[in-house]
């Protein structure tokens, strides 16, 4: 044998894909780069420029515009002179309120409350690893993270939002409002946020346990 | 010693499972550690993040089926039963996802008609059908395609999400148009029966293990 081989124990030099088991030995990236299994096709792992930095920034952006899109009215509809605004949340408390509590709830956890805590976990665990500092309860809290974010999805209700308006228009006239336009950035920003996230650079943070 | 250390591996030339291997990968956080056995550990953790370990996800094909079945049967209701009902000027309308499709056809809007027919009909009963699929050829050990397998599992598990279309447009009507006897929307049943198909088919997603699929694979082998 010409090269010396390779010791199993080694166990963080490996990486296992997580969609067809199949061990890989981690190598160093390009600055921006992925690494994807050779066998299925699951990306393994990736690097991103400026991980932890962008990501910062692009959630306190959401945030900001998180509390625009709620606090706002959405759209103003007005009918035969009559005038309704609604926010994000009336929608949700007049579906709790005609009986539909199931659905209020799944409307409310998807749209808001997920991605809110989403966007406010990252910032709670990017803004000390910044300073080197360990955020309190770094692993429990970027679990959380990692298991709700395929649970928010802001980007389908902004084309709930563009069906229903376009239903609307035929009735009465909808006009729409500066949260809205804050919505539709959101999008952007959480959809940047989570591409421009390198999940390793909290997990290396953590001790492991022997 | 652990039998791990005395075993040397060259990886470049064989290719290796971390089941083979003794370790597992942790969901998670990515990080591999050395398998425990069942009376060693009945309930391992990850030594970095702290989230359970699984060499498979448990009872997945069990678990998968259940909740399969469960959305195949409240996929019925949910397209039978009317979504919403439309009051405009005295007249109480029933609206069904169908029909809902049917009109933006017949108001000239085709593209928004696709949109919501793909999302709401199309998404939900392909993810049932291709998980079933899954889960049928997972049983019958097959080896023909596990590439191909893998890639329509990752895209069921990306595109259920989509399918949550519908209930935000409700959602929006509802809270917009309240203007009693003239103008009015309320949530029907089927908007909940909905909702269920869309979050418990994202569960069926999510409780199938893909590396199932390459399991036969090594054991032909």
């Amino acid at each position: 044998m010409t090269r010396p081989p390779v010791r199993v124990m080694d166990l963080d030099t490996y990486i296992a894909c997580h969609d067809c088991d199949l061990l890989h030995r981690r190598q160093p990236l390009a600055t921006v780069g992925v690494a994807t299994c050779s066998r299925c096709g699951a990306v393994l792992y990736r690097n991103r420029r400026n991980s932890l930095d962008r990501t910062l920034a692009m959630a306190v952006c959401g945030v900001i515009l998180f509390f625009i899109a709620n606090l706002f009215p959405f759209l103003t509809l007005s009918f035969e002179g009559q005038v309704q605004e609604t926010t994000l949340v009336t929608g949700i408390m007049e579906l709790y309120r005609q009986g539909m509590a199931s659905l209020a709830l799944l409307v409310l956890a998807t749209g808001v409350v997920f991605p809110l805590v989403e966007l406010t976990g990252l910032i709670y665990l990017l803004l000390p690893l910044k300073f080197d500092r360990t955020p309190w309860g770094i692993a429990g809290v970027f679990r959380v993270v990692r298991l709700l974010q395929p649970w928010g999805m802001t980007e389908v209700f902004l084309l709930g939002i563009l069906v229903s308006i376009v239903k609307l228009a035929s009735m009465a006239t909808v006009i729409p409002g500066a949260a809205l336009f804050a919505f539709l950035a959101l999008i952007f920003v959480v959809a940047a946020t989570a591409a421009s996230l390198n999940p390793d650079i909290v997990w290396e943070r953590l001790t492991i346990d022997t | 010693m652990g039998t791990l250390d005395d075993r040397y591996i060259e990886t470049a030339l064989l290719p290796l499972t971390a089941d083979k291997a003794g370790v597992v990968g942790c969901h998670t956080c990515g990080l591999l550690s050395r398998r425990h056995s069942e009376e060693e550990h009945a309930h391992p953790l990850c030594p970095r993040c702290g989230a359970r370990l699984h060499h498979r996800k448990p009872n997945s094909l069990a678990r998968t089926w259940a909740l399969v079945i469960a959305a195949l049967m409240l996929y019925i209701p949910a397209n039978v039963l009317p979504v919403m009902y439309t009051t405009y000027l005295g007249k109480t309308k029933a609206d069904t996802i169908l029909s809902g499709v049917f009109y933006f056809i017949s108001s000239g809007s085709w593209h928004l008609a696709l949109i919501i027919f793909v999302a709401s009909v199309v998404v939900p009963a392909l993810k049932l059908v291709v998980l079933s699929y899954l889960l049928i050829s997972v049983q019958l050990r097959s080896d023909r395609h596990p590439q191909e397998r893998t890639r329509l599992y990752r895209i069921t598990e990306a595109i259920g999400r989509w399918s949550m279309v519908d209930i935000y447009a409700v959602t929006i009507m509802v809270a917009l148009l309240n203007l009693g006897r003239f103008a009015d929307v309320d949530a029907g049943m089927g908007a909940v029966f909905f909702g269920a198909v869309v979050v418990i088919t994202m569960f069926a997603a999510n409780s199938f293990d893909p590396r199932m699929i390459w399991d036969a694979m090594e054991k032909r082998q």
